[in-house]
């Protein structure tokens, strides 16, 4: 065995705390992937513009892919026999960990743009981080996720700009999608006992030393976009205990419907 | 939207070494906009290293109704194509 894998061989033990910990994280950033690409994914067809429409797509498919190999390494550490497709499309809404902000509707363009945003700009610096990660798969993934998100981030700061800088109905719009969409924002930097262990260990990080530079990013495209921060208030949260709002139940009918319907159907 | 995007050409460079070749068009409000949407549409496959978009209003194009007066005269001057030369042994390419 040679040194590299020998650094993150302890992890791999199934029932080892350090690999059901790893498990836990890998859902939850494989389901912030997973629920955002089916949200994005919505507006195939739909967006304004073809051009926007590929993009979006193109977004969404990024998101998948990031998903899908952070579910399938999920499901090898976790030693059940889960593959990517059983997390994805068997789960329940309580066995879902993603955050709050992926799975709220899309709404109109600019709730759209506003979501992405705060996603883009809080998955970049973080991706970023994993990157260097103690475990070597994730340190991987989060490398190649990590310039896709370079793309998001600035995709959606070019459109908040120009929507918030733009008419007086898209400035009302954005401004209106920032304040609604702001309180989710908070529970991206929640910290739990997870997330410390993982720290301590180097193969995560603790997302709250991420918000100053996720705060840096953001209020510059909304300055830029003559739009001002949220006062911060309610701060909504619970989604990586499985604690959702009824959205992605929808969603997930939607999503399921079919591996349900027809398991183990290939095509 | 009332009114449409203006549109853009699209150049793309394959890789290093050769030049920006036109690959099509596409319809965008800004020019980082038109640089991300090129991305999208043009180099998904990997079809290149380096991006040119340019507005399409400012192009100058020869029109069709030109081209004999632009391009015929060109045809009996065979003295411009430099196929008079000995060209000597061991040169490949010249």
């Amino acid at each position: 065995m040679s040194a590299r894998s020998a650094r993150s061989a302890p992890g791999r033990r199934v029932g080892d705390r350090a690999a059901t910990d790893l498990v836990g994280y890998l859902l939850r950033l494989g389901d912030d992937a997973l629920i955002a690409a089916q949200r994005l994914a919505e507006w195939s067809s739909r967006a304004p513009e073809m051009e926007e429409d590929i993009a979006l797509t193109n977004i969404a498919l990024d998101q998948l892919g990031a998903a899908r190999a952070l579910l399938t390494y999920a499901g090898e550490l976790e030693g059940a026999g889960r593959d990517e497709d059983d997390l994805a499309y068997l789960r329940t809404d309580r066995e879902f960990a993603n955050c709050l902000l992926v799975e709220l509707p899309n709404g109109d363009f600019a709730v759209t743009m506003a979501k992405l945003l705060f996603l883009a700009a809080y998955q970049h610096p973080l991706y970023g981080w994993l990157a260097g990660s103690a475990d070597d798969r994730l340190a991987g993934i989060a490398a190649k996720a990590r310039k896709e998100s370079a793309y998001h981030l600035e995709h959606a700061a070019l459109w908040t700009v120009r929507l918030g800088d733009g008419t007086d109905e898209s400035h009302r719009r954005m401004r209106a999608a920032v304040d609604e969409v702001w309180p989710y924002t908070h529970e991206l930097f929640a910290t739990d006992d997870l997330l410390e262990r993982l720290d301590k260990a180097g193969v995560a990080v603790n997302p709250a030393a991420v918000r100053d530079g996720w705060l840096d990013t953001v209020e510059k495209v909304l300055d830029e976009a003559t739009l001002t921060r949220p006062v911060d208030g309610w701060t909504p949260g619970g989604g990586r205990r499985g604690l959702h709002t009824e959205h992605l139940s929808y969603l997930l009918a939607e999503m399921q419907v079919v591996h349900r319907a027809h398991p183990g159907a290939t095509w | 939207m009332s009114e449409q995007w203006p549109l853009w050409e699209v150049f793309v460079r394959p890789r290093r070494g050769l030049a920006h070749g036109h690959v099509g068009s596409l319809h965008a409000p800004d020019p980082r906009m038109a640089l991300q949407h090129a991305r999208d549409v043009y180099t998904r496959r990997q079809e290149g290293v380096s991006i040119w978009v340019v507005p399409a209003a400012e192009i100058t194009a020869s029109s069709p109704d030109e081209k004999d007066a632009y391009f015929d005269p060109a045809a009996d001057k065979v003295y411009r194509h430099p196929t008079f030369y000995e060209v000597p042994e061991g040169v490949d390419h010249l």
